[in-house]
């Protein structure tokens, strides 16, 4: 690791602050990305914003018809939050399957939003669920946030503050984890609202987390796993590695999307 | 039995210090005014050095020096060695390029030592590591074993220009031949022992320190055998003379094999120590030990087995490519011969067997024992050939090994071993029936109703331990002599501290020791202290890997304590006033036959020391005894293990559902530590079937070389375990004991291949049997049924 100057604000505003003010800086969340890149020496940000101490990121509330959930929030209290697991279980589960339980009680869920793995399960819930980003300056629409490969809308001293969920009628999310890294080989989020349907993946995308069309036009027919027999997704932009081939991430998309499916109408 | 004696289930004496943190392992040692080494390694897997430029590292602060190949060429310090001499089949020697601790000229694969950086603090020697400017010239790599023996593949070392370090061969080949030309029916199989990465919990480390006032240095390492590496690094590398070098290994938290072996690391720390007038640290980091220490199995075999039309075993051909790595780690040459073919019997009795094995050299990692050692892809060779052709001939796999197994003992088998005792069939029958094997089709009906398959798969598995004696291990190529010592040191209040020249890096030795101990002397436990892992205190010895210190460490011990016994009972005739003839020993008491004269062994002791009762020139005060102890044979450990899976066809995860092992180890010490090695074992076996796969890419690059990407076994992958035991205790072994530290990793990956293969109709399944893989096996047997 590099030499550092360590910051750690109290508030969202001087943190803010501090972001325009000193030179080459990067938030600290969880620290379960960055400090491992920075350890190996891949990254060496000159000054080092904590938001750990900023209380007001942190928390869970259902607001409406909606959950908002504070950037600083850790995957564990996600996963064990009374208020999620009643509106949404889905992603109360999804938070649940992150990493173990190291990861689990420091990850946030700002952190993984911002950092965009392609194989991270939080973007299939927010693109599924139609999540809404909301940092310092803006509202952003999932659909518009996540732009590619860890690449995000996310703007020069802009901080993500909060994750806003609208409530659906039927969810799941099905993962099959990596078995080295308990990342998403493949993950799928099924979610339907109203008459809308989205189903999202993770994991496989060469460019990270996208929609499966076909899918969810099936779906809107008719919510159920019988649907989506015989749709395959195409291999073509999937990516491929030592744990799986595009062909065989294809194929687990059908299989974790009819389980998701099937889960969502508690008939699995 | 007594409650801390032979055969009872004591609880581990050093488990209290290193469950409460409480430990000393070498990174907890610290030394006054110690300076940190940083190895700044090769990002190439194959280049020249044309020039390193240290000038602005040196300039960097903290930094005290940056040393490099030229620096140990300068100070004639010798190359690492390999102490295993193969011979060809042409009788030539093996071609061992040279192996120098930091690279001279060339690096050969990713994560070579190109330089050492030592200063004030490791992040300073990092800094200044970055600074160091190295010029390369980058050559083709080859990482493939078979691709490396083609014309026209890089060349790894001047001294072989196919990279072929051996052609090695053992068994008599026309009598194979000829048993295949009879042959009823043959089986054949291409088999991939796949690339391992030792990964124990403690990284390697070392501390080399210089006291100029004696002109002597200390190496504080993480060693298996600190003996050796003194030995190695004195009359091989030439650092120091060996009365000159100590070597102290402290508590060592794992090894598996990988830390037998002398290294660059420790052998630059020690000479660096001299070099700087400061003691030098290091610390593996993770990242480092994935490429860096030395890696096990990574072998491609084709294996054929004859039978007759009854499925009797006729004869066995096997020809392999043993991977070997960059450089001839210490006892390389050695696993894919000697530890490997010898094993190819099995638990059968074939009339011929013919294997010849190719060593290679590659742009990797050195290739070494790991965990069983040879012994793991003999058994996957045999139990996977078995397996499939009772599957091939219709014939339950159970009966046909039945129908082949050894009966009669001692066996000599066509590949060396004399196996001198063994009970197959009662290991098979009581794992059948532990397993409830009548019950499996149910239980597999049960499955698919699940929309699951089930499989079953069994391992009849044999291992050579105790290794070994020396002068048959001498006379296949072995540098040094396999035998252990052990000396017993009895204090005037008959407290006992035992020496040995093993080394416990896990398996609970200090609690083991003290009970053979504690029930031969009939003394309490808490009265005997084990001491091992340091040169100065302890004589020689040859360490602990191949399950060797129950069987060579114990007999050691065992054969001190009768010389303490022995010379108790001299002590005890004068105090007694008897003749030594009538004294006897028994239950911590010398008494005078068919008298009520006793005296406990306490007091025995304190005469000993005091010598008040006898005269100087009658009796040698003192009560403290050594011995060595050179096995007869080897030991045959051997059992079953029986996997049953289920698989989702539809995903390809295979579960493990049950596991049934029934070992026979001959005598046990202590079950419940054995037992633990089992189930440890077992895991590591698993490892190996489901989840561990080191790969690298074209260049030479390390794929897996993290946690993220390679997979180690975790406890939720793993079911619960039923472990059963079967007895023949060793003949030729005077405690009757045969080892137990290596046996789940040899028998278990062939037993879950089988059950996997079982469960999805017979496809040949690669290892690791990842979902991938069998996912496309289940594709692939779907097809051949419909087509059928
Ligand atoms: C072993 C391991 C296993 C894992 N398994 C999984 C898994 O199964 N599924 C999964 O989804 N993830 C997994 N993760 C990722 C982990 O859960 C975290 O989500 C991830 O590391 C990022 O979150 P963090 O809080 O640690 O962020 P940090 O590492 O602190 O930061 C990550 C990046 O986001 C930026 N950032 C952080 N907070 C904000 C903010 N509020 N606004 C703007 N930018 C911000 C930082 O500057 C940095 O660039 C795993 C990680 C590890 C180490």
């Amino acid at each position: 690791m590099y030499a550092f100057d360590y910051h750690r604000p109290k508030s969202l505003r001087q943190a803010v602050n501090l972001l325009a003010k000193v030179e080459d800086a990067k938030l600290l969340a969880g620290g379960h990305t960055l400090l491992p890149t920075m350890k190996q020496r891949l990254a060496a940000p000159a000054n080092i914003i904590d938001l750990n101490g900023i209380a007001e990121l942190a928390g869970i509330e259902r607001k409406g018809r909606a959950v908002v959930i504070g950037a600083m929030t850790r995957h564990a209290d996600v996963a064990e939050s009374p208020i999620v697991q009643e509106a949404i279980p889905a992603l109360a589960e999804l938070a649940d399957q992150i990493g173990d339980p190291q990861v689990r009680n420091r990850g946030t869920i700002g952190g993984s939003i911002a950092n965009n793995d392609p194989a991270a399960d939080y973007p299939a819930a927010c693109i599924a669920l139609g999540a809404t980003i909301i940092t310092n300056k803006r509202k952003v629409p999932a659909e518009e946030f996540f732009t590619g490969l860890f690449e995000t809308a996310l703007e020069e001293g802009e901080i993500i503050t909060r994750v806003s969920f609208p409530l659906p009628s039927k969810a799941a999310y099905m993962k099959f984890p990596n078995p080295a890294s308990r990342y998403a080989l493949v993950g799928v989020f099924v979610a339907k609202r109203g008459a809308e349907v989205r189903v999202a993946v993770t994991g496989a995308g060469a460019d990270g987390v996208f929609r499966v069309g076909a899918m969810e036009e099936a779906l809107k027919a008719r919510f159920s796993p019988k649907s989506l027999e015989g749709i395959k997704v195409p291999s073509k932009g999937l990516n491929s590695d030592i744990h799986a081939d595009a062909d065989y991430r294809a194929h687990l998309i059908g299989v974790m999307a009819r389980r998701a499916v099937a889960n969502a109408t508690g008939k699995a | 039995m007594s409650a801390t004696g032979i055969g009872a289930a004591v609880r581990r004496k050093e488990d209290q210090r290193f469950i409460t943190g409480k430990g000393q392992y070498t990174d907890d040692i610290n030394r006054p005014g110690q300076a940190y080494a940083y190895f700044l390694r090769s990002p190439h897997a194959h280049a020249t050095i044309k020039k390193i430029d240290a000038k602005a590292a040196l300039a960097m602060p903290g930094v005290i020096a940056v040393l490099t190949g030229d620096d140990l060429a300068a100070d004639k310090i010798g190359g690492l060695i390999c102490g295993w001499m193969i011979h060809s089949k042409d009788g030539s020697p093996m071609k061992a390029g040279p192996h120098p601790a930091l690279a001279q000229g060339k690096v050969r694969y990713v994560g070579d030592h190109v330089a050492v950086v030592v200063a004030e603090s490791l992040a300073q020697a990092k800094d200044a590591a970055e600074a160091v400017k190295v010029d390369y010239a980058e050559l083709k790599a080859v990482v493939d074993p078979a691709a490396a023996q083609k014309n026209g593949a890089p060349q790894v070392h001047d001294v072989s220009s196919d990279n072929t370090v051996y052609q090695w061969h053992l068994g008599d080949k026309a009598a194979t031949d000829a048993a295949f030309k009879q042959a009823k029916h043959v089986t054949r199989l291409d088999l991939v022992n796949n690339r391992l990465i030792p990964n124990a919990i403690e990284p390697r480390a070392a501390i080399g320190e210089y006291d100029p006032g004696t002109d002597a240095y200390t190496l504080y390492t993480t060693s298996q055998n600190p003996h050796v590496a003194r030995l190695v690094l004195s009359a091989f590398v030439g650092i120091a003379p060996e009365h000159k070098l100590r070597v102290i290994a402290p508590d060592v938290g794992g090894g598996f094999g990988s830390k037998i072996f002398i290294y660059a690391e420790e052998t630059v720390c020690t000479w660096a120590a001299k070099k700087v007038g400061r003691p030098v640290k290091w610390t593996a980091e993770r990242s480092e030990s994935f490429l860096a220490d030395a890696h096990g199995r990574d072998h491609v075999t084709r294996a054929e087995l004859a039978l007759d039309d009854r499925g009797r075993i006729l004869g066995l051909r096997v020809k392999t490519i043993a991977n070997l790595g960059a450089y001839l780690s210490t006892f390389a040459s050695s696993v894919p011969t000697y530890l490997y073919a010898p094993l190819l019997s099995g638990q059968y009795d074939i009339p011929a067997i013919y294997c010849e094995v190719d060593g290679v050299y590659t742009n990797t990692a050195p290739v070494d024992a790991y965990r069983g050692a040879g012994r793991p892809e003999a058994t996957f060779v045999v139990e996977r050939l078995v397996e499939v052709a009772a599957r091939e001939m219709g014939l339950d796999p159970a009966a046909l090994r039945k129908r082949n197994y050894i009966k009669k003992f001692p066996h000599q088998t066509p590949v060396i071993m004399n196996y001198d005792i063994g009970n197959y069939h009662a290991s098979l029958d009581k794992a059948l029936e532990l397993a409830d094997y009548q019950n499996f089709a149910k239980r597999k009906r049960e499955s698919a109703r699940r929309g699951r398959l089930r499989g079953i798969g069994f391992s009849s598995y044999i291992e050579a331990c105790g290794i070994a004696p020396s002068q048959a291990v001498g006379s296949l190529g072995a540098g040094v002599g396999l035998w252990e010592s052990a000396e017993v040191r009895v204090n005037p209040t008959g407290s006992v501290e035992i020496l040995t020249g093993s080394h416990s890096h896990g398996q609970g030795h200090e609690t083991t020791f003290a009970q053979l101990v504690s029930d031969r002397l009939g003394i309490p436990i808490e009265h005997v202290t084990v001491i091992h892992g340091d040169t100065d205190k302890v004589q020689f010895g040859m360490g602990t890997y191949g399950s060797r210190s129950g069987a060579v460490g114990m007999a050691a011990i065992a054969k001190a304590i009768d010389k303490v016994i022995a010379k108790g009972k001299k002590v005890a005739a004068h105090v007694l006033e008897a003749s030594e003839g009538d004294i006897e020993f028994k239950d911590g008491k010398f008494t005078v036959a068919g008298t009520d004269k006793a005296l406990g062994f306490g007091d025995v002791a304190l005469q000993a020391y005091i010598a008040h009762k006898f005269s100087g020139q009658d009796l040698e005060p003192g009560l403290k005894e050594g011995a060595f102890y050179d096995p007869t044979n080897f030991t045959f450990p051997a059992g079953m293990h029986i996997c049953e899976v289920e698989v989702d066809p539809q995903t390809g995860v295979t579960t493990i559902e049950r596991w049934t092992a029934v070992d026979d180890f001959g005598t046990v010490i202590n079950p419940m530590i054995v037992e633990g090695q089992v189930h440890g074992g077992v895991a590591q076996g698993i490892g190996q079937a489901l989840l561990e796969g080191a790969r690298y890419d074209e260049n030479g690059q390390l794929v897996t070389a993290s946690f993220m990407d390679y997979c180690m076994p975790r406890a939720g992958d793993l079911p619960s375990f039923t472990v059963g035991m079967t007895t023949t205790p060793c003949p030729s072994n005077p405690l009757g004991i045969k080892g137990c530290g290596e046996a789940g990793a040899i028998a278990a990956p062939a037993a879950v291949i089988n059950a996997i293969t079982d469960a999805v109709g017979h496809e040949d399944v690669a290892m690791p049997a990842t979902p991938q893989v069998v996912w496309r096996a289940c594709q692939k047997a779907a097809q051949r049924m419909a087509a059928e």
